[in-house]
């Protein structure tokens, strides 16, 4: 009963044999990792498993509904603090609580977030913009309506472009774009608990009234990749501006993928929405399962339903959701609380009488937008002369670009001999064990420090390679131990070089006839007989250049 | 209005004073606010027959007036509210105090704050007496349709109406208006110096004109509404509720301006300490407007309307006919848009964060269903469905977008008026005096607040202000009213045509019949509540 001062942190609202439960939880999955984006169902196997021999091939559409979390220090209509994992009910104001008589109060600064969000991505922001309820009765959703933007949203008609990777080894950067209808400013709701044993449901208001950004991106890509990587574009933009975290795995983003199949030229399909996505690679994952079901319907000359399924992260199936309410009338009407929003051009154009410190003005937030991943893909290239798809690596993987121009720093050596460490030994051992950047037990300074050793001569090259995997086993040695170790230093010694080369000379006695003969290139033979011989440890200039002398 | 108009039994001498009287007689020490507290609370408590109040708070009140003791005896009280008596219409939120709607679903529901208008005047000392009753959730016009039974007008006790009545005072009175019956009521039987409604569709000025009191209706956006429980927010105004229309004057000062908590408020105009003492009448001009010779309009309230008219003219007032086309349609639009903000508003009240909650828990839904159905009565119920019909994707442009449209045509109307040259316009508040509560309940509410609301309620769709001053007794011995409408943000000049209009008319003070004087306390009126039938 009554909502008492003396605090909500107490207050668990509980609700027995709660059972119509039909919209996704976001799961909460710790061991998630973003990775690079890889799908069992890429296109080219889509293309070849459907293809009939007069109908053109059919082909996925792919559109997406994403919710972004704002990130801001308050909710979109009350002054509750936002903070993930708080104790229950612990953030709830009296308006988030739907207490009757509160009034909403828009926050400034998530309308200056969805502003810069809209600007990024190339919307135009509308200078007035319009609040609606929308209705429907959920136990999380305390006032019975969701205040939302459905008639007239603060940003429209953007476009988001992203690259991925393409071609037989993966290798070639393609750039697409995927059209932005809009952005719109919403509320959050809370989160429902169920208890299946004792059947009850406990509801954590926390999160309810936090602000959301809807973005919705026309049905432009085709399959899984090309939907991950549009998301993982749109999670870099909006983190680079500090808008919203992006973390989906804490719900910070959320994505519902609309699919359907149809011929080229025929058409669009009837389409399902996939809920219950809580990772980049479930996503792509998901909306491949989906378009190679809807498919074999259709080719078993069946029918898809419109409906609403949600992905089984354990099969990688998609599963029909049951959804009780059947098609919902959401009873739209204006939020008669909140006056239009008004967004100004620039700080001339706010009327007089009104405050300009308390209003947006998009001049204002346009002089503060930070390098986007695009540009400051260009500038790692043009900076460091390294090509175009390692600065798509660079800049997708969380933390491998400050990583990399650590390295950078720390070293004399050009930037494209870093990048080889970076992408193939790094990030390969990071692969292999599924490891974040920041989870890598080698640190930049530790391998600035390998990459100097071979720089110097201290070390050969195909030795630091051997010694990057001791350090990744062992980070609790320096490079010098482990060389030291185990006996890599270099053989730098002309004298000792010597004496090797002339005991390989002697043992193929075979080998430099042929060379004396003219066969110049059997001298490689000997070369990596060296090699063997030093596990190594020497420089192959050097050791040509003894066994030339010592052959002609 | 002057208190040496009427003769005082002892008890009530200074119930019987303005705010700037009774002020004053604290400031000079001839009475104590703990005196004035405990004096209201006994004329509370003589007139429960009334059914007035729902709540109320003697041991607050006492504890309030208690403080505005120790500021008027050191010389320093807060302003002209300072231990000041007021009451608060059921449907705006007290911190610690029990805020009911009249409905089942709030029954025992305890706010944890003010709202913003209740806390701007404790902030100015004043004390608060008491929550007082209403239609369920103000949807009505009458005061009869509350959970805990009718409000009686208490003109109906006075010696006036009760020397023609040959029946039994407790079958014959009359209904208070609504549905801030309560708070007219308190106001005018002298148990509150002050008292706050709501009005969205006239439910300050309708109780206000029928029991002989100041009802003011501030421009839409100068009080807030914060801590009000909605019924139409786009319409919802809190209402000024006084003996005189200095006294009302007294309190839009301090109640207007911006809130933060409510974001449709604007800044008030800048406003005068208190309304002029003489001003020229002649440099104002009247409208009449002509649509408002409405069918069912008293012969009683036409000859008011048209003498008070005369009385402007005489003074040398420029009065002349206006109309206002779309006033007729204001009713059926209104319906539309109450009934659909009604559905949304009420969509909170599921039985989970607060309020009722049934004991059928064999799914949420079945839950929220029985909840809803054990917690609202059948006129809110019934306003919920068609609220959720008329929005449906199907119906939307045929009702909401249509009544909203016209709903702008209204407010044209006044804009053209005004426009030309009017100052204000004089119309009657309401169609005749109070019904006798046994007439009154013979139709639905729905018929009912058509009827009633007729002249009261296109000034919410406008959103402009307007103010209902007593005028004169009827034949029964009943208060009739006449509505003076002002042009947006401009309640201050309205206030001074009014504040005019008033010192010529010379209204009387209620004056009860010796029988009422001795009525117990009539516990049975709480029980004999009235719900109207599908």
């Amino acid at each position: 009963m009554a909502a008492s001062s003396s605090g909500y942190s107490r207050m668990l609202f509980s609700l027995r044999k709660y059972t119509n439960k039909s919209q996704s939880l976001y799961h909460i999955d710790t061991n998630f990792v973003i990775r690079t984006i890889w799908t069992s169902g890429s296109k080219k196997q889509l293309k070849t498993k459907v293809q009939t021999k007069s109908l053109p091939q059919m082909v996925g559409v792919v559109g997406l509904e994403i919710h972004a979390q704002i990130q801001s220090t308050s909710k979109l209509f009350s002054g509750s603090h936002v903070r993930f994992l708080a104790p229950p009910n612990s953030l709830v104001s009296y308006f988030d609580a739907s207490l009757p008589g509160t009034l909403p109060v828009l926050n400034r600064r998530c309308v200056e977030a969805a502003v810069l969000t809209g600007l990024a991505l190339n919307c135009t922001i509308n200078r007035k913009s319009l609040f609606d309820r929308k209705h429907y009765f959920y136990a999380d959703m305390p006032a019975g309506y969701q205040i939302t933007q459905q008639r007239l949203p603060i940003a429209v008609d953007g476009t988001l472009v992203y690259s991925l990777f393409e071609g037989r080894r993966r290798n070639q950067v393609v750039t697409k774009s995927v059209k932005i209808k809009q952005i719109q400013l919403e509320q959050d709701s809370g989160k429902s608990l169920h208890d299946n044993e004792q059947s009850q449901t406990l509801i954590d208001l926390n999160r309810a009234g936090v602000g959301l950004m809807e973005l919705v991106m026309e049905p432009e890509m085709c399959c899984g990749e090309e939907a991950a990587a549009a998301v993982r574009e749109l999670q870099l933009i909006l983190q680079a501006l500090g808008t919203c975290q992006g973390n989906m795995a804490e719900g910070q983003l959320r994505v519902d993928a609309n699919v359907s199949v149809h011929r080229p030229g025929e058409p669009m399909g009837v389409r399902t929405e996939v809920k219950n996505i809580n990772s980049v690679r479930h996503m792509a994952k998901a909306i491949d399962y989906e378009i190679q079901r809807q498919m074999e319907v259709l080719q078993s000359g069946g029918t898809v339903l419109n409906e609403t399924r949600a992905f089984d992260s354990k099969s990688g199936n998609t599963i029909p959701m049951r959804d009780k309410e059947g098609l919902q009338d959401y009873r739209f009407m204006p939020e008669p609380n909140l006056p239009p929003l008004f967004v100004y051009e620039s700080e001339a154009s706010v009327p007089v009488g009104v405050d300009s410190a308390q209003v947006v003005v998009i001049d204002r937030l346009s002089a503060q937008l930070p390098e986007l991943p695009s540009v400051r893909r260009t500038r790692l290239v043009e900076t460091y002369g390294i090509l175009r798809e390692h600065s798509l690596t660079l800049v997708n993987e969380d933390g491998l670009m400050d990583f990399f121009e650590s390295v950078v720093q720390m070293t004399k050596v050009e930037p494209r001999k870093v990048i080889g460490w970076v992408m193939n030994e790094l990030m390969g051992n990071l692969n292999l064990q599924s490891l974040k950047v920041s989870q890598s037990p080698i640190s930049p300074c530790a391998l600035a420090e390998l990459i100097n050793l071979v720089e110097s001569g201290h070390i050969s090259s195909s030795t630091a390679k051997q010694v990057f995997q001791e350090m990744w086993k062992a980070p609790e040695k320096t490079v010098g131990q482990i060389v030291k170790e185990q006996d890599l230093w270099m053989i730098n010694d002309k004298e000792e070089l010597r004496k090797i080369c002339q005991r390989i000379v002697d043992r193929y006695t075979e080998e430099v006839q042929i060379i004396r003969g003219g066969n110049k290139k059997v001298l490689n033979k000997l070369m990596g007989e060296v090699q063997r011989e030093t596990k190594g440890r020497t420089d192959p200039v050097q050791v040509k250049a003894i066994l030339e002398e010592m052959i002609s | 209005m002057s208190a040496s108009c009427a003769a005082f039994r002892p008890a009530t001498a200074m119930l019987g004073l303005s705010i700037r009287e009774v002020s004053q007689a604290l400031r000079d020490g001839r009475v104590s606010a703990t005196e004035l507290c405990k004096k209201c609370i006994n004329q509370i408590q003589r007139t429960r027959y009334l059914n007035a109040y729902i709540t109320i708070t003697e041991e607050t009140a006492m504890e309030q007036a208690l403080r505005a003791d120790i500021r008027l005896s050191t010389g320093k009280p807060l302003g002209p509210l300072d231990g000041i008596p007021f009451s608060v219409k059921d449907n705006f939120c007290t911190d610690n105090i029990e805020t009911t709607c009249a409905s089942n679903m709030l029954k025992g529901y305890v706010p944890p704050f003010n709202a913003t208008v209740v806390q701007k005047l404790l902030d100015q000392g004043a004390v608060l007496v008491g929550k007082t009753n209403l239609d369920e959730f103000a949807m009505g016009s009458g005061s009869a349709d509350g959970v805990f039974g009718p409000v009686r007008n208490p003109w109906s006790y006075a010696t006036q109406y009760r020397e023609q009545s040959k029946e039994d005072p407790d079958s014959d009175w009359t209904i208070t208006g609504g549905s801030s019956g309560g708070s007219a009521a308190a106001v005018a039987s002298l148990s509150s110096f002050l008292a706050l409604g709501s009005d969205t569709g006239g439910s300050t000025r309708n109780p206000g004109s029928l029991c002989g009191v100041v009802a003011l209706k501030p421009s839409y956006g100068l009080l807030s509404r914060h801590g009000l429980i909605p019924l139409v927010n786009s319409m919802d105004v809190p209402g000024i509720m006084t003996r005189s229309v200095h006294d009302a004057a007294t309190v839009l000062r301090i109640l207007q301006g911006r809130d933060e908590r409510d974001s449709t408020t604007v800044q008030a105009p800048n406003t005068p300490p208190s309304l002029p003492e003489h001003f020229d009448i002649r440099d104002i001009c009247v409208g009449i407007p002509k649509e408002y010779h409405a069918p069912g309009l008293s012969k009683d309230t036409l000859a008011q309307w048209s003498r008070v008219a005369a009385m402007f003219e005489q003074a040398g007032a420029r009065v002349q006919e206006v109309s206002l086309p779309h006033t007729q349609h204001s009713i059926v639009c209104y319906h539309v848009l109450c009934c659909c903000e009604v559905a949304s508003n009420m969509a909170r009240f599921d039985g989970l964060e607060y309020g009722h909650r049934s004991a059928v828990d064999s799914s949420t839904d079945a839950m929220y269903a029985t909840t809803r159905h054990e917690g609202f009565n059948n006129v809110v119920r019934r306003r919920i469905l068609s609220g959720n019909y008329f929005l449906l994707k199907s119906n939307y442009e045929r009702y909401f977008v249509k009544a909203q449209q016209i709903r702008r045509l209204i407010t044209e109307d006044f804009k053209t008026v005004f426009r030309s040259g009017i100052d204000v316009l004089l119309t009657p508040t309401t169609l005749s005096d109070a019904a006798r509560y046994s007439d009154f309940i013979q139709e639905d509410n729905r018929t009912r607040s058509a009827q009633e609301d007729v002249f009261t309620q296109p000034v919410n769709m406008a959103g402009v202000p307007a103010v209902t001053v007593p005028t004169a007794l009827s034949p029964r011995g009943l208060p009739i009213g006449l509505q003076l409408i002002g042009q947006t943000l401009q309640d201050w000049k309205l206030l001074t045509v009014a504040h005019w209009m008033e010192q010529q008319l010379n209204f009387p003070l209620v004056r009860f019949h010796e029988d009422s004087n001795k009525r117990e306390l009539d516990q049975s009126v709480r029980e004999r509540t009235h719900t109207v039938g599908l």
